[in-house]
């Protein structure tokens, strides 16, 4: 990592990039002089020191115990709470009982002739098909049930995130005030905030809409702002000049021209709603998530793969479908005729299947795919455990990956005090970023040892680090054979698809079967999970370097491993900072639900809140977690902002 | 104009919303009664026994009282609260949580005790009966340091591993390593399918290890384990958790229902109150869930088939 993140030096004009960066050190250097020597006399020791930790426990267990005995009585439940959850409840029920009216028949046509006009003939045989393959895994009933989840959830994610990007849009002062806001929500890991929407919500579906919300609105909201900012000043100006009011200037010329953002917000939101329904099965949200959860239970990963599937056909089609309704605006529009016609095609259908009786999918024709796969993953473990010649087995590789690389990293962060870790952090992020970011960041890792769990966290970081470490190194590798040959870059696409799609849960259980109980696991997962952002970056990187700066290196008869070291990853640096970011951040969410496989610290903290209701335990752990993501965040933080979250 | 459309859209939302109060309590979940149907919804808890409760006590309501059934797989305490709430109708496997119970049974009222489960659970410390009759003096918690080394992992450091499963189980393992002086690291597999993959691999290896697990469960059928004696549980023993240095207790596990649904669930909680079987008879499905893969109802539909003797005394 050492390597990415430190200062990039451009061969044309090195002394100009190095003295700012040596400046910054010395300020560094200067005040580190003179703050440690009193810290280290006040409170030496190598980790946080007692007397500045905070202990919240007793004021959140009386809190918890407040909301529980009030929840049924006081006012704000009554009246605020109460609605709100009613409302959710409501929404969710009308648009299930809806869609099982329709029936399966309905729906899949329904699906197959909106993705028709929004995407081409293509994606329209793909809807159907992604349908029809739900039901047959015999998830029909389940898949209806995320959907009207997702419907639900999408929908207020929108409406909350333009609302939001809206007024960030028009108003400097508004952006200013919520850009942090949204880069925290953007930054947090679902997992850690379930706890507090469980509590006042309680468990199921409202709790799961409402963290749904929090989870998946900043991208919209973010996008909302870039496009009302991008609209074309000389447009705008024409518009003006009509006289225009503000508002009829809104609505006619800078909405329409930030259409594009709009609906790519749209995209962003409908995937990373997705990917929350299924750890919201966590606090009983139902559908598919639930099998997928249920599954892990009985460590049978044939159902969970049963019930996964749906989902990742739900997220490439809707991915699919929205991206390509994006790229089609403005070519033809299709006429409010054609949209009741097909309407009534669909209406048609949905007649004939109910007629037909065609409501609930056949159970004759669900089709089994769990015993195949079962025995798939038995044969792996069986064969793969342990005792294959020379490599040796994957419990092998764990165990070695735990004793040398995870525990000497964890001791060591343990070991060094407090104070340098801190200086590391504002270093890092200095370097790469602004004073500002530094500050955050130094902020958020004292925040979590104020809070008393500097060594779980500690462990934690050490987790992230190697997976990081593991993740760009097969995603740097693979992203820039992928940059390199067309044809490979093509058969990666859908392998990276299911991988990012494919909720984190399914592969919980192979992993340990692979790895053994522990940290190892908990690493595997994330890697598997971080990959495909940081590959995708990359490569996109690397294809985007200057055509021209690369003819000219190959007129000069660089090798094509010379072009690569020397023109193309130094004119991606930008890209791959990207990469290495979106990597951290994606790691640490996963290396979190590592918490369900032995991963220990953080993660088992807040799962240990959530199983036994000790507000105390897992919002603190909670906590802790948005200030460790925050501040990697920071530290790995290119200096222009991504506009999306999971690439 | 745009006044107006506030006043109407705030009136909208008023009466959409029934103006007056919105009790939390008597929410049901939005997926419950769809198409006209009864629906009843049970929590299900990770393990296996539990998914063998739900899973007859489904089948049972579906095909012979025409009820729909929704599950929701909840941990065990935040399982109370949604059964205070009434987001689910019942739990079948209670493991004791005197404080839930004083809280939302004696207290609140909003959960009422349906009975015996008729199974008994115990928790205990475990070795493989392989190990066991390899050194036999293991099955003594006197003897566990001498096989400290023996029990060493990666996860545990210098010490032996004691692996100890999901956050949402009863344990004391911390405390009583602490308190009896053990050269051990407890190692929280997280979940129990964890737990379970992890056992079955040392299994197939015939590895040495030591797990907090517990009886009834079906994973004994397949990998034999013996449980090391602790010092003997006493009442009280464990009122203190820091302090416990004692077994565990032995538990007839409880059911318990939501009040309002006790009252007037009709039929299906006439059902559950009365639903009571063996130990063999959940090992007899866990075993065909887990252990053969099978589809929880299809497991329970196999042994409804041969047991009607037992459920026929379920039905109202």
């Amino acid at each position: 990592m050492a390597t990415v993140t430190a200062p990039a030096a451009r061969p044309a004009r090195p002394g100009v990039l190095r003295r700012p960066a040596a400046r910054k050190l010395l300020v560094l250097a200067v005040a580190a002089a003179v703050l440690v020597p009193l810290a280290v006399s006040r409170w030496g020791g190598a980790t946080w020191p007692d007397a500045l930790t905070v202990d919240v426990s007793g004021p959140l267990g009386r809190a918890s115990d407040w909301i529980i005995d009030n929840r049924d009585s006081h006012p704000l439940f009554l009246y605020f709470f109460g609605h709100v959850s009613n409302v959710v409840v409501l929404a969710v029920r009308a648009v299930y009982l809806a869609l099982l009216a329709v029936g399966w028949a309905g729906v899949t046509a329904i699906g197959a002739l909106v993705a028709w006009r929004a995407a081409g003939v293509r994606l329209a045989l793909s809807t159907a098909a992604a349908f029809l393959a739900c039901g047959l895994l015999g998830m029909w009933v389940p898949t209806m049930q995320t959907l009207a989840l997702m419907v639900v959830a999408v929908l207020a994610s929108v409406a909350v995130g333009a609302l939001l990007g809206l007024a960030a849009g028009l108003s400097d002062r508004m952006d200013r005030v919520l850009r942090p806001v949204l880069d925290t929500m953007q930054v947090l890991p679902a997992f850690a905030y379930l706890l507090p929407v469980v509590l006042v919500f309680g468990i199921g579906v409202p709790a799961a809409v409402l963290a749904t919300v929090v989870y998946a609105a900043p991208p919209m909201a973010r996008l909302t702002s870039l496009g009302l900012r991008g609209a074309d000043k000389e447009v705008l100006e024409a518009v003006e000049s009509l006289g225009t009011t503000a508002r009829q200037r809104l609505l006619t010329a800078r909405i329409p021209l930030a259409r594009k953002e709009l609906l790519l917000g749209v995209n962003q939101t409908i995937m990373m709603a997705l990917s929350m329904a299924v750890i919201a099965s966590v606090i009983g949200a139902g559908g598919l998530g639930d099998r997928v959860y249920q599954a892990l239970a009985s460590v049978d990963v044939g159902a969970a793969l049963a019930a996964g599937i749906p989902i990742v056909l739900l997220a490439v089609v809707l991915d699919r479908v929205t991206g390509a309704a994006g790229e089609r605006l403005g070519e033809s529009e299709t006429s409010p005729l054609t949209w009741l016609y097909l309407l009534v095609a669909a209406a048609a259908v949905a007649v004939a299947g109910r007629l037909a009786g065609f409501l609930d999918w056949p159970e004759a024709w669900e089709a089994d795919i769990a015993e195949p796969v079962n025995r798939a993953v038995d044969w792996m473990t069986a064969h793969l455990y342990s005792g294959v010649p020379v490599v040796g087995g994957t419990a092998d590789w764990a165990a070695h990956f735990t004793s040398w690389v995870l525990n000497p990293l964890r001791d060591g962060l343990q070991w060094l005090p407090w104070w340098s870790v801190l200086l590391a952090v504002a270093a890092l992020a200095w370097l790469i970023g602004t004073w500002r970011t530094a500050l955050t960041a130094v902020l958020a890792m004292a925040a979590i040892g104020v809070l008393g769990v500097w060594n779980p966290s500690l462990d934690t970081l050490s987790q992230v680090l190697a997976a990081v470490a593991v993740t760009l190194v097969i995603g740097f590798a693979t992203g820039i054979a992928a940059a390199r040959s067309d044809r490979f870059e093509r058969l990666l696409r859908p392998v990276l698809d299911v991988f990012q799609t494919m909720p984190q849960f399914v592969y919980l259980i192979p992993v340990v079967a692979l790895f053994g109980v522990g940290r190892a696991p908990a690493v595997a997962a994330a890697v598997v999970y971080a990959l495909p952002a940081v590959v995708r970056i990359t490569a996109q990187g690397l294809r985007q370097v200057d055509p021209a700066a690369l003819e000219s290196a190959r007129s000069l008869g660089a090798t094509s491993g010379q072009q690569l070291r020397q023109v193309q990853l130094p004119l991606a640096r930008r890209s791959l900072l990207l990469a290495v970011n979106q990597g951290v951040v994606l790691v640490l969410a996963v290396v979190i639900i590592g918490g369900l496989v032995g991963g220990g610290a953080l993660g088992y903290q807040v799962v240990f809140g959530l199983a036994q209701g000790d507000l105390a335990t897992g919002l603190v752990a909670g906590a802790a977690i948005v200030c460790l993501g925050l501040m990697l965040d920071r530290v790995t933080q290119p200096s222009e902002r991504r506009t999306k979250k999971g690439a | 104009m745009s006044r107006k459309r506030i006043t109407a859209a705030v009136a909208v939302l008023v009466l959409a919303t029934g103006c007056g109060a919105a009790d939390m309590t008597e929410q049901a979940s939005p997926f419950a009664n769809a198409q006209g149907a009864r629906t009843v919804t049970l929590s299900v808890q990770s393990w296996v026994g539990a998914q063998a409760n739900v899973a007859v006590a489904q089948y049972l309501l579906e095909h012979e009282l025409g009820y729909r059934v929704d599950t929701v797989q909840v941990d065990e305490v935040p399982a109370w609260d949604a059964l205070s709430q009434g987001r689910v109708d019942a739990i079948l496997e209670d493991w004791g949580h005197p404080e839930q119970e004083q809280r939302y049974v004696r207290d609140k009222g909003t959960i009422t005790a349906g009975g015996d489960l008729g199974v008994t659970g115990h928790i205990g410390w475990f070795v493989p009966t392989y190990f066991a009759k390899k050194h036999p003096d293991v099955t003594d918690w006197k003897n566990l340091n001498k096989y400290a080394e023996l029990l060493r992992t990666a996860e545990s450091g210098g010490k032996g591993q004691l692996m100890d499963g999901s956050p949402s189980y009863v344990t004391n393992d911390k405390a009583l390593v602490d308190n009896l002086n053990l050269d051990y690291q407890v190692v929280f597999a997280g979940s129990e399918a964890a737990q379970i993959t992890q056992i079955e691999q040392f299994a197939k290896e015939k590895k040495p290890f030591l797990t907090y697990w517990y009886t009834p469960q079906w994973l004994f059928e397949k990998v034999p384990m013996t449980e090391v004696k602790l010092p003997p549980y006493k009442e009280g023993c464990d009122a203190d958790p820091a302090k416990v240095d004692c077994a565990y207790p032995v538990t007839p596990l409880q059911k318990y229902l939501n009040a309002g649904f006790a009252e007037d669930g009709g039929e299906a909680a006439e059902f559950l109150k009365r639903f009571r079987w063996t130990t063999e008879d959940q090992n007899e499905v866990s075993l065909m869930i887990a252990e053969q893969k099978m589809r929880p109802d299809e497991a329970a539909k196999k042994w409804v088939g041969s047991h009607e003797s037992v459920w026929r005394k379920w039905l109202p």
